[in-house]
């Protein structure tokens, strides 16, 4: 008297409890021929010149870790203790210039090394083979997912962390004199960096009481509206804290641009180069002592 | 130095101060519209009765400075040039500054300065020094 259902969800469960034994058969195995198949691996990276940044040391001693790391997410379906090694160890092999590409090629290779060893074991059977590859390959492939994912996300993170901080070496605001500061600009002139720029300004000009900022822009290869708009707006603040902006280093390709596309920068004390405008600048610090007439003009 | 302040509303808002022929009126907290207004009558009438040569407005303590307010400040700038007084507004933060120019605010045909201090030597520059005839121009 056994109902089609309870049937049904008897041979699921037998299934499942199929697929479990399976696994830890494979687990097994793969424990069981951990040396081997260790040294296996090591020699196709080695062959396939994979790696070629670390000593064959460090490469077996790593192999090891993410075999046993490899073996245990197979056995216990938990992948944070693998996730957390890729994570640690793209930090260490990232600065050595270990490409994603080699990486990824590693695990992959690990994954057939393995698959391959299966094969050989099970080549009587062609159903249990069948049924092993079936447990073994998307746990194989959810590795090998992961690994690449974190390698490339602290790939990124390296790469977002560098541009912070060539932003913050890339803006450097100096006094050159009491209440003169020079803003050398070099680079790229985006909407972020231009922002960070003028925020950067407004409090180096606040600490140092500055009355005369000269800001260089010889090393900007190019400037479009947006920037020349930042620009303005980077006077105007200044302006308003009670300091002068003089713009120098504008190559004549750029201010042809500028005429071209019709930014006004009449409001803008532009000369010619640093020199000229530090030396116009001292002229402005000098005036309330040497008393020219034409002051503020 | 004696101060006008309005007994009616409990914390001084703004305090105005005489020191020679200069005014210094200090924004101690954010001043509504119909502050702000107040603010501007009493300014000039107190130029008026001063003489002053010369009006420095703080705004240190601001830490936000809207439409309404700085054509509250650009007008008051223009009737007390009318009155014979320069006015100088001082102490924009940065973050103020940046948003003012953000949003397409602007202190035009305003003097600016740093602190009180700058303010002080502008107005000096502006005027000769408080007590003299102001030459005329800028």
């Amino acid at each position: 008297m056994t109902s089609k259902k309870s049937d049904e969800a008897r041979q699921a469960g037998e299934a499942q409890n199929g697929h479990d034994h399976l696994l830890a058969e494979l687990v097994a195995h793969l424990r069981d021929n951990r040396e081997h198949l260790r040294e296996q691996w090591t020699g196709r990276i080695t062959g396939a010149r994979l790696l070629s940044a670390m000593t064959p040391e460090e490469i077996f001693s790593e192999a090891t870790s993410i075999y046993d790391n490899y073996v245990e997410v197979l056995a216990t379906g938990s992948t944070d203790a693998l996730q957390h090694y890729a994570r640690d160890l793209s930090e260490r092999i990232i600065p050595r210039g270990v490409e994603t590409e080699d990486v990824l090629n590693i695990v992959l290779l690990l994954r057939d090394v393995l698959a391959r060893s299966l094969f050989e074991k099970y080549h009587q059977d062609f159903d249990l083979l069948n049924q092993v590859l079936d447990a073994y390959e998307p746990a194989a492939n959810r590795i090998a997912n992961m690994v690449a994912v974190s390698f490339v996300q602290e790939r990124e993170r390296v790469i977002r962390d560098q541009q912070e901080a060539i932003r913050e070496l890339s803006t450097p605001v100096l006094q050159v004199r009491e209440r003169l500061l020079i803003l050398p600009i070099i680079g790229i002139l985006d909407a972020a960096r231009a922002r960070q720029l003028t925020e950067q300004l407004l409090k180096a000009i606040r600490a140092h009481r500055a009355k005369v900022v000269v800001i260089d822009i010889t090393g900007v290869p190019d400037v479009d509206e947006g920037v020349a708009n930042s620009l303005v707006q980077t006077v105007d603040a200044s302006k308003l804290m009670g300091a002068s902006v003089i713009i120098t280093g504008l190559s004549s390709e750029i201010a042809e641009t500028l005429v071209t596309i019709g930014v006004d920068l009449s409001k803008m004390d532009t000369v010619g180069d640093l020199q000229e405008g530090i030396e116009e600048a001292e002229r402005l610090l000098g005036y309330p002592t040497i008393r020219n007439d034409d002051v503020r003009g | 130095m004696s101060g006008v302040d309005r007994p009616e509303q409990e914390p001084l808002r703004v305090s105005i101060l005489a020191q020679r022929a200069y005014l210094i009126a200090s924004i101690h907290t954010a001043l509504d519209d119909e502050h702000f207004e107040r603010f501007q009558k009493d300014l000039i009438d107190e130029i008026g009765r001063r003489r002053a040569r010369g009006v420095i407005i703080d705004v240190a303590a601001l830490d936000v400075l809207d439409s309404f307010g700085s054509r509250t400040l650009r007008d008051l700038g223009q009737v007390a040039r009318l009155r014979g007084a320069e006015t100088v507004v001082v102490g924009i933060q940065p973050e103020v500054a940046f948003a003012m120019v953000k949003f397409g605010i602007n202190l035009n045909s305003m003097y600016t300065a740093l602190d009180l201090e700058d303010g002080r030597s502008l107005l000096d520059e502006l005027g000769g020094s408080g007590a003299e005839l102001r030459s005329s121009g800028n």
